[in-house]
């Protein structure tokens, strides 16, 4: 499937001519953390109408992922923790995955959860259960797999979080203005485009859910503004998305767990927003089985990751940015993470 | 590829039992689980993300906007 149709700049400019009519002054959030990325790497805010400004929500799961988490892993011996890659370098309120395995920490990265699985069946396993709703059926699925093949030595520490709950919450705060969404493409492969319909009725604010590449995002951008004065939900990613998304992973997500409220770095706890493993499968919780408590901590007071999560700051206006903080030296989540705001910052538009 | 975020596309190139599949991305082979998407069949373009498929990609609709805007901008 040749995607490279959907970077035609013949195309992107009449789209482009498109969205500079509009007179509005907007503030559009993009929540998702490849969309940040993909914003950054194809210049899409410098093509942009100044008056249009797009801030960056809290759609990295690794960037809202409580140092407590960090903490709690770090105090583990004589277990092997499975984590995806992205986690080892997030500082902890002492440090991290990386430094404590260099300290005798196992720490195994891997791809998938099923690789987590495998692991288990030779040495006690702990998988970091991080992601959004693109993230969890895969570890609800391996979940049922580890109870179906008997796997003793595996657990899951379930830290997952919910994109919904977590847009009212920001919506409900009023503290960051937001006049419509880019909401993420690949969470809503899992949750279906109807699973925001909640923000227009609700709030009267508008949202596209859009994939990844450049044309994706600028007629998403074209399609809030021309919808600001009747808000809605559009569809703009049907090559994969679907109105009520996929059923199967849906059923299998719900059979495992069960919502509850979550804590959000630098968000707080948010309700409804998180999930926890159900009694069924007790077994493989693995704040059960080790004793494990997800905390809020207080973060470092010069990093304002949890201002940046929450659109209230664009990066470079922390103080810390590219002076202190930066991907060699991060000091907090969202420099860390591929798919935080400040290292696309500091990637793309330094 | 330890990064969590990144859901690809790639195309399923063999149906193995227990709704696996084996997927070609950009050259590399890889096994995945098609738990999701028991419907996928080989040649499917779908969307993957940390080892599940998540969902098959259509071809028609990939384009749908692409021609939409071509008409309008003509």
């Amino acid at each position: 499937m040749d995607l490279q149709k959907y970077r035609q700049p013949d195309l992107i400019n009449h789209v482009i001519d498109d969205i500079k009519k509009h007179t509005a002054s907007v503030k559009f959030m993009e929540v998702c953390g490849t969309h940040t990325m993909a914003i950054g790497k194809w210049g899409i805010r410098k093509l942009l109408p100044k008056k249009i400004k797009l801030i960056s929500g809290p759609g990295c799961p690794v960037c809202v992922t409580p140092s407590s988490v960090i903490d709690e892993l770090s105090k583990l011996k004589k277990v092997t923790i499975a984590t995806f890659g992205d986690l080892l370098r997030v500082p902890g309120s002492s440090g991290t995955l990386e430094k404590a395995r260099a300290l005798g920490l196992r720490v195994e990265v891997v791809y998938s959860p099923m690789e987590a699985l495998e692991l288990a069946k030779q040495v006690e396993t702990i998988f970091v259960g991080i992601g959004f709703e693109t993230t969890i059926p895969g570890i609800a699925h391996t979940i049922k797999i580890a109870k179906q093949q008997n796997v003793s030595n595996f657990s899951v520490l379930p830290a997952c979080k919910l994109v919904p709950p977590a847009l009212e919450a920001l919506i409900a705060g009023e503290e960051t203005k937001i006049d419509g969404f880019l909401l993420p493409g690949h969470v809503s492969v899992i949750i279906g485009s109807a699973a925001y319909n909640f923000i227009p009725q609700k709030y009267g604010i508008g949202g596209v859910v859009t994939g990844f590449e450049p044309l994706d995002i600028i007629v998403g951008i074209k399609k809030l503004l021309e919808n600001l004065d009747q808000p809605q939900i559009i569809n703009e990613y049907e090559r994969v998305v679907t109105k009520d998304g996929n059923k199967n992973a849906q059923a299998v997500m719900f059979e495992v767990f069960a919502v509850q409220d979550a804590l959000w770095r630098g968000l707080g706890w948010i309700p409804n927003s998180g999930l926890s493993i159900r009694e069924e499968y007790a077994q493989f919780d693995a704040l059960k089985k080790y004793g494990l408590r997800i905390t809020d901590i207080p973060e470092n007071p010069q990093c304002r990751c949890g201002d940046v999560l929450q659109g209230k700051i664009i990066p470079p206006s922390c103080t810390l940015f590219d002076k202190v903080c930066n991907p060699q030296n991060p000091v907090g989540p969202c420099m860390v993470s591929s798919e935080g705001s400040c290292a696309a910052y500091y990637k793309y538009e330094r | 590829m330890s990064k969590m975020c990144l859901a690809i596309p790639g195309r399923l190139i063999k149906n193995l039992d227990g709704n696996k599949g084996i997927v070609d991305l950009g050259g590399v082979s890889k096994e995945i689980s098609l738990a999701f998407i028991p419907n996928a069949i080989e040649g499917d373009w779908i969307i993957i993300h940390t080892g599940f498929g998540l969902e098959i990609m259509s071809e028609k609709d990939a384009f749908e906007m692409i021609n939409i805007l071509q008409e309008a901008y003509k």
